[in-house]
Order: C-alpha cells, then structure tokens, then sequence
C-alpha cells in the first residue's frame, strides 16, 4: 500500500505537489522507493515489506530474535502434536524428578512439566500478539490524530495521555483484574490494552509533529484532501517502523504484564500458562522441595519469549534511525 | 518561576484525575464491598437483611446521590480517611498504609537511584567504545535481564542465595525478634532483608537504563558540536563525559521519571515472593481478601507518588534543559 501511495503521488499530474526526492528525510523509505520508482518499474507491496524484512534480517541480533520467536510460533500452534502428554493429565507420579517419560519431571499435581511448558507458549504468544495488537491500534488512532491537531483538542488528549503514562501499570491492572473477576484471558487481554498504549500514542505524535509540516502534507492540505486521509493515508505509511517498534514494545509489556498478573493468580489458575505454573510452584512449596526446574523453566522461556521481541525491535530500530544500525560508529 | 508554576497547576490537575479515577472505578464495575463481605459471611450459614444493613453501616458504605458521595470523597481523601480495613478489621486503612509505605519508600528509592546511575553509566560507556566487547557485554546482558519478569528473577535469587546457600534471610524486612527503631543495630539488621528484593530490582531495571542512555548517546556522538570539541583536541574522556553524555542524560531523565512507575509495579511482585512489608504486599493481601478500601487507597498512594515523583523530575529537567521551559 506504502507503494501504491507513493506510485500514485508521482505519477498524477499534481502540480502542487513538489517532489518528494531530496526533501524529506533520505532514510524515509517511502521516500527511497517513491524516487526508485520514477526510474524503475512500480514495485509491489510485497517488495517493500520483502526489503523491509531484509533490513531487519541483516542485523544479526533481530535475526536470532526472528529465530527464537518462529521457535515459540510453531511451538503454541503445534502444542498438541509437540506435547507428550495433556498438559492438565495429572495421573502421573507427584513431584517426580526427570526420567525418560517425563524429561522436565512432573508437577506436586502431578502433571508433565514439559507438556504444560509447550501449552503454556500459547497463552504468552497469544496474550502478546492481541494485547500487542490493540493497543498499538489505540496508539496509532489516537497518537496520530493528536499529532495532527492544534488547540484545546490537543492540550485534552494530552492530558489524558500524560495521565495514562504516568499511572504506574501493574497496581492498576492488579486493581482492575481484582474488580474484574473470573474475566479469564480476555479480561487480562482488555486490561493490558487499557494500560499499555500510552507510551506509543506518544511516540507516534512527536513523529506526526515532525512530519505535518512538511511540504507534501502542505500539497495534500491544499488540494482539499480531509484531515482523516492525510493522517491515515499520507502521514501513516511514513510511520512503519515506528509503529511496527510500538507494536513490539507493546507485546513484549503484555507477555510480562500477563504472567505477572497469572502468578498473582489473578487470572484464571485453572489454565495452564507459564505464569499460572510459576503461581503453582510458589503455592505448593517447590522452593522446599527443591524442584527448580519447576521455578527455572516456565520464568526462562518468559524471559526468551520477550528478549526475541526486543532483538527484533533492535531491528526495526536500524529502519528508521540508521545511527543505531550495527556496525562500529566511530 | 512561571513554568513551576505551570507544573504544579498540571499536577494538581493530574491529581485530581487520578482521585476522580479511583473514585468512579468501583462504581463502574460489577459487584459491591457489601456483596464480598456478605458472600464471605453466607459460607457460615444465610445472611438477614439487618446483617446487610450492619454491614453496610459498620464499613461505612457511602450512601446518597453520586454527587454527594464524590463531595465526600474529596474531603475523606484531602483528610487522609480511607475508611476501615475488611482485612485487618478495625484497623484503619490509613495506618496500615503509612506502616507499609516507609518499607517500599526506602527500598525501591535506593535501588532506584544505584539502578539509574549505574546504567547510565554503562551505557555511556557502551556507546562510546561501540562494537567492541566493553559495548556488547552490557548491551546484550541488558537485553536479556530486562526482559526477566520480577518475581521470576525473585523466585530464582530466593531458591539458590535463600535457601540453597542460606547467605540472605528469605522473607520479612527484619528479624522476628527485633521491634522497628532507629538504632545503628536495627538499620543493619532492615538492610540486610532487603538485599535479596533490592538487588532483585536492581538486575531486572539495569538493562532498560543502559540501552536507553546507548541509544540517545549514540544520537549525541554523531551531532556536529561533539565532532567539533573532538577535532579541537579535547581529550577523548572529557568529550564523551562534558560533551555528549551531558546533552545524552535528559531524554534519559524523562524515562527516569516514567520508569518509576515500572519499578513500583515490579516491587509489587518482589514483595510477593519476599513478604515484604511494604506496600506491594498489603495490596497483594487487599486483593486477595477483596478488601476494596485497602485496595483503592493503596492504588491512590501508589500513583500519588509517582505523580510528585515524575512532577519532581520535571522541574528538574526543565532547570537542566531551559529550551523546555518555554
């Protein structure tokens, strides 16, 4: 679409419309495929997202990040196939060490540890990608619109922002799933939207600040466009990494919010999630009992699962700041 | 001196928001204090209308219209009066958070201060010797610790320097036996609990200040005024110290005061695992009594501190930076 956007602009008889090449930021790449595109044949979308995965493939820590995340991917959508056994099956011996039925050992339910570990990867992966996902919408809606408009509309959504931000995450999410009860995975997935927005509705504002005063907006203002096309259609396609890098600090924040609020056992202990295992292991004593694995394993692929989000963010950084691109800088 | 002025105004604003939000958050949810305290005594046998009514009266369940309940609000919260705890009957709400709150202030404010200081530090450090080992150790450390959840990172400080080697005392904030003064031998005695949930804090916050200050001073390096200083000869130490971490520390100020509020919810989970006295466990024992009052009064506190703290931190980026203060 990014390209699409860009085809257009160049090529429709706009004399109004300065060219893009040479004006805007030369990392923008929009920018670089719009100028391409003069010379060569029009790309699809699929090339611009191809040379976007590219870049962010060639630093070599977001590749690592790639590779754990698919590893955590085909382990949440394969789990039946994966898993030994049921992962709630609690017919085994208790608290049993591992053997070569039960690797990771057993639970003092007696449940297979390795098999409630692969299960567990779906709540995490799921929670992350929809929590992820909604609250990088809200972001993008309102932190855009924000960055755009002047004047008392801006100071209230400023304000509200501001606030959002600044209320300290975790007691509200603990105050609200209190409130809350029995809500189960939405509930933990509605209240980690609520509380993780704010910092990327930030982000993107300052960006769609830099960004509304540049010539092509002034174009589009001028040749009658609505203030909703501009945003969305001219402004946003400049925004991917950005949004994209929001969207992944945003899912890293909702795996380690959901698994914090499992072992408060404040969402449903019934389900079997990495959290609710940690919440298990610390009810039943597993640090007496010295069964570590039981307290090492579930908070270790936690850790994996956001440090992958974080390496491709790494990534998706060297997009829009080539700066921080790998490499030695002086 | 206008823009402090300015600065209180927006707090004060903030403030009232975040009242006004804790006010209406019980109302707009489903279920009642009553209901939870009745539902607890129905286990016993069936409850009467006049036990309700009891109820009702003895924890003080606001009656009249929305509006007067919110009037009465603003004065109970401008007092201090946040009711009787369910919990902990009859205590007072008050008490019970002002016993809890020294605890988490101390702990959480010095390992915040070591945290910030040392991981600006080491990502100052890590951006001026870029691409060698002295940047990647940090960095890639950071990465990884900053996404260990807290009470993971509790758990494992817990099992293996807790109870496996016995070095640290694995839960309280002091000896059994001791009663909360201020003596010499006290003071070591409280420091000594709170090793295992400060450095706790400590490993999973580090990483977020040294990649955040890597990030900005990596921006500073390449600015035109540090290749100036360093093609004037000025030597290597004071151009990366006086020059570009100087102008590198305010972004990262700002993120100090919005961290504030991550590391007040990870203390939370830290005095979980620990049974830390502070105010992050007293919640945890609010929500899982469903002591409403406790609950909603601690949330208030913890948010009005964060509140001054990040107002404090704004003024003092807005001495630091005047550009700001327009």
């Amino acid at each position: 679409m990014t390209e699409k956007e860009a085809t257009a602009r160049d090529e429709a008889p706009q004399p109004t419309r300065p060219s893009p090449s040479g004006r805007q930021n030369p990392n923008d790449t929009v920018d670089g495929a719009g100028a391409a595109v003069q010379v060569a044949a029009p790309a699809s979308p699929l090339t611009v997202l191809g040379r976007a995965a590219g870049t962010i493939w060639s630093v070599p820590k977001a590749r690592v990040g790639l590779i754990l995340l698919a590893v955590f991917l085909l382990a949440a959508v394969f789990a039946p196939l994966l898993a030994p056994y049921a992962p709630t099956d609690n017919t085994f011996g208790r608290a049993e060490g591992g053997s070569a039925a039960h690797p990771l050992g057993t639970t003092t339910a007696g449940e297979d540890v390795l098999s409630q570990l692969i299960y567990g990867s779906r709540v995490s992966v799921l929670v992350g990608f929809v929590a992820g996902f909604g609250a990088t919408l809200i972001a993008v809606l309102l932190g855009m619109s924000w960055g755009y408009t002047r004047g008392f509309a801006a100071d209230v959504i400023n304000f509200f922002v501001n606030l959002f931000l600044v209320i300290p995450g975790l007691p509200l999410m603990i105050v609200l799933a209190a409130y809350l009860q029995g809500g189960g995975l939405a509930m933990i997935i509605f209240v980690v939207v609520i509380t993780g927005w704010a910092w990327g509705a930030r982000v993107l504002r300052s960006q769609t600040q830099s960004l509304r005063s540049r010539d092509f907006i002034t174009a589009a203002q001028f040749s009658g466009e609505s203030s909703f096309r501009i945003v969305f259609r001219e402004i946003l396609p400049n925004m991917t990494s950005l949004i994209t890098g929001s969207f992944f600090g945003a899912a890293t924040a909702a795996i380690l919010a959901e698994s914090g609020l499992s072992f408060l056992g404040l969402g449903n202990t019934a389900m079997v999630s990495w959290g609710s295992m940690l919440f298990w292991a610390q009810n039943s004593n597993a640090i007496l009992t010295g069964q570590w694995v039981l307290l090492f394993a579930p908070g270790l692929c936690i850790a994996l699962l956001a440090t992958s989000l974080t390496l491709i963010n790494f990534g998706v950084d060297g997009l829009s700041n080539p700066r921080l691109r790998e490499g030695k800088g002086r | 001196m206008r823009y402090v002025l300015r600065k209180i105004g927006l707090l004060l604003l903030t403030l009232w928001a975040a009242v006004t939000l804790n006010f209406f958050l019980p109302r707009m949810m489903p279920g009642s204090p009553t209901d939870a305290a009745i539902a607890k005594l129905a286990q016993n046998g069936p409850v009467s209308p006049a036990t309700r009514a009891a109820i009702e009266a003895q924890l003080g369940v606001p009656t009249g219209n929305i509006g007067d309940q919110y009037v009465t609000y603003l004065g109970n919260v401008l007092t201090l009066d946040f009711g009787v705890s369910y919990t902990f009957f009859p205590q007072s709400v008050s008490e019970l958070v002002l016993t809890a709150l020294p605890w988490t202030l101390v702990m959480v404010g010095v390992v915040t201060i070591v945290a910030f200081v040392l991981g600006t530090l080491l990502g100052v450090l890590a951006a001026w010797k870029r691409g060698t080992f002295l940047d990647s150790l940090p960095t890639l450390t950071g990465t990884f610790t900053s996404a260990f959840p807290y009470f993971w990172t509790a758990l494992l400080l817990l099992f293996f320097l807790g109870y496996v080697l016995q070095w640290f005392p694995t839960s309280g904030a002091y000896s059994a036996r001791a009663t909360p003064n201020l003596s010499l031998e006290f003071i070591a005695d409280a420091a000594y609990h709170a090793v295992l949930p400060a450095v706790t804090i400590l490993i999973t916050s580090l990483g977020g200040w040294i990649l955040g200050m890597r990030n900005t001073m990596i921006n500073t390096l390449g600015d035109d005024y540090v290749t100036f200083a360093e093609a004037n000869g000025l030597a290597p130490r004071a151009v990366a110290l006086k020059y570009a971490a100087r102008n590198a520390i305010l972004p990262n100020l700002t993120g100090f005061g919005l961290a504030l509020g991550g590391v007040v919810g990870g203390s939370l989970l830290v005095e979980r695992v620990f049974n830390y006295p502070g105010v992050g466990y007293l919640l945890y024992n609010a929500v899982t009594n469903q002591d409403f009052p406790l609950m909603q009064a601690l949330f208030l506190m913890i948010t009005v501190s964060v509140l001054v703290a990040n107002f404090i931190v704004d003024v003092l980026y807005g001495y630091l930076d005047p550009r700001t203060r327009r």
